[in-house]
């Protein structure tokens, strides 16, 4: 079995094996241990990754390729590069932390972490492909569990969000489709057979009237997920009706499918395509920067503030990519990281203090830091980070993102636009820092709460295992920029 | 005629020896052993299934009435494979319902001739053989829809189906007149060789087209089916919706892509607005439905707009993605109809909101529920998802993207509705949850079939190629 073919064949195992568990013990002990070899197998990646990448030049290593449908010339063909091996590494960590603080479901708990492990498969298949129908297969099965785990597990109007987020999710992947079948169909420009292989058809000059046609279809397709204004609505909804794993995972690793997509699809296989189109895009992902950040302010559900903020620092990963700048998509990918694990932080905390005040109301919250010093310690720091403090992954992120954009080949729109954008960061600074100042510094508001339980061994145990990386990025980026850059290049290539 | 010419018809001949062989049952069998009768039927289809699976090699019979290749043959063994699931599935109910009642026999005889004449139509090689199969499919049918002859609404279906099939029927008659009138043949061969866009033979085209298009009930053919597949027996319903529809489908794509080739110019468009018509009528009367019977009902009949999409392009290409389609479409239809059969005949429960909580007291049926409905809105990794993939990226290879924009659209669509259902299943609970009950052995085997169809026809691509090998022999 190779290496990365391991990575949708772990979690499968792990379901079956969760067929035949028990109650919540064995069910989370064997999501556990299926988790940790998922999070083992990603580090192993990485190493192997940087020892392949030293004599080996392709675009993508550890490729493989299987006939699947041959009439269609479709392949299982699998491979990676710097990017799909961040991203692996973050999907793995975030799951494993899910499983942790999920550690008492109450209900139904095999058929929990079987959807949840079912969405982990999607996203890893999803990572690993460089075969635009595998891809999108996988792409499929890790949005549909959503309707499931929201829906059966979740709060609140939970069966509109459900619905909701699964219909918007995949009416965009319907888009989308039409968007792949029209690559696909043009991927014989220069007298080839078709084919859904990216590196093959990355070589392919598909005919820039194809381009213009089929880039805002896959770009929205993809952007959906990415939560690009105005598609972003179902984005606080699920996200505020999920449970705490789930609003983790979505957040913090589903939607980076989307930005992946975005990148590895529209804007390498049709560069042409989204030269054209990026001035458009750009606005809006401007717009739902903006638009994200003063939404957070003005809510007061605690998930919905994170939500709405999600809105916005997604927005600035598609507006970095747009921006069709090296720097900027640097900052873009690591963005998606540091957004994916400080996210998945937020939402897991906020679970913990639903769980123990059942309330998510920052009016009715206050003094958190006296209660619960553990929780309100590192939701401070998660704060900052997020906010974009120095020594976090939050700022490399952004400042990668903002120098890139403003550089000197960029022209006045550009810079205007890039203007209005970083004045998001003060609005981020706004609610963050008053959020942190209510619940956590500001006073007691009922008396009532003063002995709620410390967080516990498994919710300490998530929660590092998202700080250790977060602190990693931000003190020592240049290993994972140079995992990134490197592999940067051939994008290059074809948009600039 | 020989012996070895007669062999080609053996799928034909077998079946009648059977329903002869039931004619002779029903009347030797005591009354106390009449139970029986239902095992002996399905032991009998079974061997004709399995017989069905020997190949058959291309030939004509009687001047050309009669085609068999190696596509026909095997479609009529999945036609066989359909029927097959089918009677696992009603075993229970015959056995509990109708075998009492005298009636037994009488239910395989009609179903049996029904098929008979399915076999018919597809081998059909001229207008007088196809008409033909088509009335001896059809008639049985209005019997079967009647079956419950002490409820009225199972009359009611029986007679609006008779009188729309008649019709209908009819209307198809009149346009294959026409089309003699033009080529004077009524052999498709030699029509082939003499069609012209005429308007006189358009004219009849589209008549002879309107006739089969209520055998798939497309818009706007489709207003019995909702009410004859409410009052119909389930077992009926569900043949009607997989069986009947994949052979109508099936002979009308042979036509288009033989006999009326050369009319592709004016076809194309017609089919493109029905196709439209179809998907987005079926889709949206489906949002509302409450019936599980009606439900299925308007998706059947949405899905039967999506294999409109094939037919686009008048190719192998076309024709395998059809083929394949419907293959799928049956599997996950008979499934979805199985579960509703088996919760019927334990509880009489047949609505949407009788389904509430029904993960938590049977999970097994819920779970082939959500497979089948996952299929029927094509999500992978289930197999209809690939089927619809296939169909779209048929369609898309002629250029038509709004077709195929306009038809995920109405996937969309068609995910919300089958998202109550698995919402009734799954997400909601309830005080009056159906209990928990376990099926016999006939029915358990038929849902097993399906689940095993609808789990491996998708990923197991081999079969995909080998239905494509065998499109060669239509284009």
């Amino acid at each position: 079995m190779d290496i990365l073919s391991l990575f949708v064949v772990v979690p499968v195992l792990t379901i079956i094996a969760l067929v035949f568990a028990k109650g919540l013990k064995q069910a989370r002990l064997v999501s556990m241990v299926g988790s940790m070899v998922q999070l083992g197998m990603a580090i192993n990646l990485v190493f192997a990754y940087f020892k392949e990448r030293a004599i080996n030049d392709g675009i993508m290593v550890f490729t493989k390729d299987f006939v699947w449908f041959e009439q269609f010339n479709i392949h299982y063909a699998i491979g990676v590069d710097g990017i799909s091996v961040a991203l692996l590494m973050l999907t793995s960590i975030v799951v494993l932390a899910g499983v942790f603080i999920s550690w008492k479901m109450p209900d139904l708990p095999k058929e929990f972490f079987i959807s949840l492990l079912i969405l982990a498969t999607g996203v890893y298949g999803f990572f690993i492909s460089i075969d635009l129908f595998t891809m999108f297969v996988f792409y499929e099965i890790a949005v549909i569990p959503m309707y499931l785990l929201i829906g059966i597990w979740g709060s609140g109007p939970k069966e509109y969000s459900a619905m909701k987020l699964t219909l918007m999710l995949m009416g965009a992947s319907a888009v989308l489709l039409v968007g792949v079948l029209g690559i696909y169909f043009n991927s014989n420009a220069d007298g080839g057979a078709l084919t859904f292989n990216i590196l093959e058809i990355s070589q392919v000059n598909i005919p820039f009237e194809a381009q213009k046609l089929f880039f805002p279809l896959t770009f929205v397709g993809f952007a959906v997920l990415g939560a690009l204004f105005p598609f972003h609505t179902w984005s606080p909804d699920g996200h505020a009706s999920a449970p705490t794993a789930v609003s983790m995972l979505h957040a913090g690793v589903l939607m980076k499918l989307g930005g992946y997509g975005v990148f590895r699809i529209a804007m390498f296989l049709l560069p042409a395509g989204a030269v054209h189109w990026s001035w458009f895009f750009i606005i809006l992902a401007a717009i739902g920067v903006v638009y994200g950040a003063f939404g957070a302010i003005r809510q007061t559900d605690l998930k919905y503030i994170n939500a709405y903020a999600s809105v916005s620092h997604l927005g600035l990963v598609l507006f970095a990519l747009l921006t069709l700048n090296k720097i900027a998509w640097n900052g873009a990918i690591i963005q998606s990281l540091s957004h994916g694990l400080l996210t998945a932080m937020f939402f897991a905390l906020i679970g913990m203090i639903y769980g123990r005040t059942h309330t998510r109301d920052i009016t009715k919250l206050g003094g958190m830091m006296k209660i619960l010093p553990f929780i309100g310690a590192i939701y401070v720091i998660t704060g900052l980070a997020y906010l974009g403090l120095p020594g976090f992954s939050g700022f490399v992120a952004e400042m990668n993102i903002f120098v890139g954009a403003f550089q000197q080949n960029a022209d006045t729109f550009n810079r205007v636009l890039t203007i209005l954008v970083v004045s998001s960061i003060v609005v981020t600074s706004v609610y963050i820092l008053r959020l942190v100042g209510k619940i956590m510094m500001g006073p007691l508001e009922t008396n009532e709460v003063t002995d709620l339980p410390r967080a516990t061994w498994y919710e300490k145990t998530g929660i590092l295992l998202l700080m250790l990386p977060v602190i990693g990025i931000g003190v020592a980026p240049f290993w994972l920029s140079e995992m990134i850059m490197k592999s940067l290049e051939p994008f290059i290539q074809g948009v600039l | 005629m020989n012996f070895s010419s007669f062999l080609l018809m053996r799928q034909e001949i077998l079946l009648l020896t059977i329903i002869l062989l039931l004619v002779v049952a029903e009347i030797s069998i005591s009354q106390s052993k009449k139970q029986s009768i239902v095992h002996l039927a399905i032991f009998l289809f079974g061997i004709h299934t399995i017989v069905g699976f020997f190949t058959i090699e291309t030939s004509s019979l009687f001047g050309g009435m009669f085609h068999t290749n190696d596509l026909i043959h095997f479609f009529k063994n999945v036609l066989n494979v359909g029927v097959f699931i089918l009677l696992l599935q009603s075993a229970d109910w015959l056995q509990e319902k109708v075998v009492d009642e005298n009636k037994g026999a009488e239910f395989f005889i009609l179903l049996f001739s029904s098929l008979l004449g399915m076999y018919f139509m597809i081998s059909s090689g001229d207008f007088l053989m196809f008409y033909l199969g088509l009335e001896l499919s059809t008639l049985p049918v209005a019997a079967l829809a009647a079956f419950e002859v002490t409820k009225r609404i199972s009359s009611e279906a029986g007679i609006k189906f008779i009188l729309s099939a008649g019709l209908a029927s009819g209307v198809s008659l009149f346009g294959i007149s026409m089309l003699y009138a033009t080529s004077g043949s009524i052999y498709f061969d030699d029509i082939i060789t003499v069609i012209s866009s005429t308007n006189l033979t358009i004219l009849g085209f589209v008549l002879f087209f309107a006739g089969l298009a209520f055998k798939i009930s497309l818009v706007p053919f489709h207003f019995w089916t909702a009410d004859v597949y409410e009052g119909a027996p389930i077992s009926v319903a569900s043949y009607l919706s997989v069986i009947s529809k994949g052979a109508a489908v099936f002979i009308l794509m042979i036509l288009f892509f033989t006999v009326f080739k050369t009319l592709m110019h004016v076809w194309e468009n017609i089919i493109y607005v029905v196709a439209l018509a179809t998907m987005f009528t079926g889709n949206l009367f489906a949002l509302r439905q409450q019936n599980m019977k009606r439900f299925l009902a308007f998706s059947s009949i949405a899905q039967a707009g999506f294999i409109l999409l094939g037919l686009m392009t008048g190719n192998q290409l076309g024709t395998a993605t059809i083929v394949y389609f419907v293959m799928i479409y049956i599997f996950s239809n008979l499934a979805a109809f199985g579960v509703v059969q088996a919760i019927s005949l334990k509880t009489g429960k047949e609505n949407m909101n009788d389904y509430e909580g029904l993960y938590r007291t049977n999970p097994n049926l819920s779970l082939v529920m959500m497979l089948a409905l996952f299929s029927l809105a094509g999500i992978p990794p289930v197999a209809g998802f690939f089927g619809k993939f296939f169909l779209f990226t048929a369609a898309a290879s002629e250029g038509y993207y709004l077709l195929v924009f306009l038809a995920v659209v109405n996937v969309t669509i068609s995910l919300y509705y089958y998202l109550l259902v698995i919402r009734a299943m799954f997400l909601r609970t309830s005080d009056q949850a159906i209990p928990y009950f376990k099926n016999k052995l006939y029915m358990r085997l038929g849902l097993l079939v399906t689940v095993v169809g609808i789990l491996v026809i998708g990923l197991y691509s081999p079969l995909y190629d080998y239905i494509f090998e065998l499109s060669k022999n239509l284009n």
